[in-house]
């Protein structure tokens, strides 16, 4: 696979899933105002995945649409993140896991402005001012919870014990990634590092709550191997497509 | 002096001026609009339910973000309209509660079940339409803040429904699986879409009195007419058949007949018999219920937050 149609899939998968992950809560959220916000962040996520798989689908120069590259692919070809497809669980993890991801996303975004690929640093420009505000809301709502109530406090302790072994895969680089620093496409994942961590410290400190120190890491959503959580996602999310495969809607 | 002030509250009313919050007007006028707001508010929040039910199984990425929007913007009238309640009197939280508790209605149109993906379609082809007939009256309704949200409302439900009949456009073109799911979702929306404007104007008890306050501009049989005149000749461009045996159009009206309008199931979907009434109140009692902690906490801390800039004030 040529390693830079990986590279853009890779993130459009990121995007995507995270996206169809958050759209559960539409017509769900604790408060109306926060319903909006989620929906929002999601449609922003969904809409940064459908630029992306257009690139990677004329990068790949097989005719393959959005859709296809969205709907028609098996558990083993999607290369999101293990932090994007976990479950929503309460708002707590919610927000926990957005925060995660939007910090990792406003750098690497930040970042892919510098891109060799035109495309991409439109995209990165478009989708860097949509990040900035999700990163800020995310932020926000950590501080909250973490501030708020003895029970909002231990919701988000109980949420980083189950979110911080998916956080070391978003600035660990597979070899898609280490090709594409390397030729200019993609970012240079020790900066990456080090800003995610300055963000999420930095949130973190003023949440009143610290980062947890070492532990162990989880991978493989970058190579295709996933939690069990992806592949009920995935039905959900391909059930038209698969029932009545090649129609119009 | 009452009777004076009502006289001088219905000549504003006459003369087609707007009341605003802090005019005064009859606890009648003021009742029948929170009423008519609330329950208003309550059909976009609780139709958030049927539509949201096919966001993840949306058969493309456009159609998903196009619904998505479409959810939202439901929220966003939530929004207005629950503020444009908060105008006379009555905060949210109380709305809330009075849905939840199943106190106050909604429209019984969101207790039908969302079985296929054409009936998103359908929803925003016959609900939203049906839906705009009745609301762009409303823009001119007597009372300010109801007529400014209502603008701002049709302007997205028009938007709505052309996205809808696009929808099923594209399944009357498409195989005849599509067109199959196309033709069972007209057949389940026709009849629940056609009792949106509600018991004929015999059997309407608030009808004569909201048409004096000009809170209402227009009947509901005519309004049902209008509509049914106006998707008769949509369906022929979907190449759909309406679920009614006596549609014919009457020379001498000027308008399409149409058959008797089963009422008992009308008023049974009302009393809360309907497929789905259950289902909706309990995900609305749900999220409200497991949203509390968050609201607690979001209070807590601006509480703590508004401590500490005071304390830092008087340091």
């Amino acid at each position: 696979m040529d390693t830079s149609f990986a590279y853009i899939l890779h993130l459009a998968d990121n995007a995507l899933i995270l996206g169809q992950r958050l759209s559960e809560w539409c017509g769900h959220g604790p408060i109306l105002e926060q319903d909006m916000a989620m929906t929002n962040i999601s449609l922003d996520l969904v809409g940064q995945s459908r630029s992306l798989f257009q690139l990677a689908g004329e990068l790949e120069g097989k005719g393959r649409s959005e859709d296809d590259l969205a709907f028609m692919r098996v558990e083993i070809d999607y290369k999101n993140c293990l932090l994007a497809e976990q479950p929503n669980g309460d708002f707590a993890k919610t927000i926990l896991r957005q925060f995660f991801y939007d910090a990792f996303s406003f750098h690497n975004y930040t970042a892919l402005l510098q891109s060799s690929n035109e495309q991409v640093r439109a995209i990165a420009e478009k989708s860097l001012k949509e990040v900035t505000y999700h990163l800020k809301w995310s932020s926000e709502w950590v501080i909250r919870l973490v501030d708020g109530t003895e029970e909002s406090l231990l919701r988000m302790k109980t949420a980083l014990l189950e979110l911080w072994t998916f956080t070391g895969e978003l600035y660990t680089p597979v070899d898609y990634e280490i090709k594409a620093a390397e030729s200019g496409l993609g970012v240079d994942f020790d900066k990456i590092k080090t800003l995610w961590l300055e963000e999420v410290n930095k949130v973190f400190d003023m949440a009143g709550i610290k980062v947890p120190v070492g532990g162990w890491m989880q991978k493989g959503g970058k190579k295709g191997i996933h939690t069990e959580h992806l592949g009920f996602l995935l039905a959900d999310m391909q059930y038209l497509q698969r029932t009545y495969p090649g129609q119009k809607w | 002096m009452e009777k004076n002030l009502e006289e001088i509250f219905q000549s504003r009313i006459d003369r087609e001026e707007k009341i605003e919050p802090k005019d005064w007007m009859p606890d009648d006028y003021r009742k029948t609009l929170i009423r008519q707001i609330s329950q208003h508010a309550h059909s976009e929040i609780v139709g958030m339910l049927p539509e949201g039910n096919w966001i993840t199984r949306a058969p493309t990425l456009k159609r998903k973000v196009g619904l998505m929007a479409k959810v939202q913007d439901e929220a966003g009238h939530g929004l207005y309209l629950y503020s444009a309640a908060e105008t006379l009197g009555v905060d949210r939280d109380t709305l809330f509660e009075q849905l939840h508790s199943g106190k106050a209605k909604y429209s019984s149109i969101f207790n039908y079940p969302t079985v296929t993906w054409a009936d998103i379609g359908a929803i925003g082809w016959l609900v939203d339409g049906a839906a705009i007939m009745n609301q762009v009256p409303l823009c001119r309704c007597s009372y300010g803040p109801y007529a400014r949200a209502m603008v701002r409302v049709c302007k997205e439900e028009s938007f709505h429904q052309r996205q809808g009949f696009e929808i099923l456009l594209s399944l009357s073109q498409g195989s005849e699986e599509q067109k199959r799911m196309l033709q069972s979702a007209v057949d389940r929306w026709w009849w629940p879409s056609v009792m949106m404007f509600g018991p004929s104007d015999d059997d309407s008890p608030n009808s004569a009195k909201s048409m004096k306050w000009k809170i209402k501009r227009f009947s509901n049989d005519d309004l049902r007419q209008k509509f049914v005149d106006v998707c008769y000749e949509q369906a022929k461009v979907l190449n759909v058949t309406l679920p009614d045996p006596d549609i014919k159009w009457n020379e001498e009206r000027g308008h399409y007949d149409f058959g008797l309008i089963d009422w008992e199931e009308f008023w049974q979907v009302i009393k809360g018999n309907g497929p789905c009434n259950k289902e909706r109140l309990a995900a609305r009692n749900k999220a409200w219920d497991e949203g509390a902690w968050v609201r607690e906490a979001a209070m807590a801390h601006a509480a703590k937050r508004k401590e500490r800039s005071n304390k830092k004030k008087v340091a």
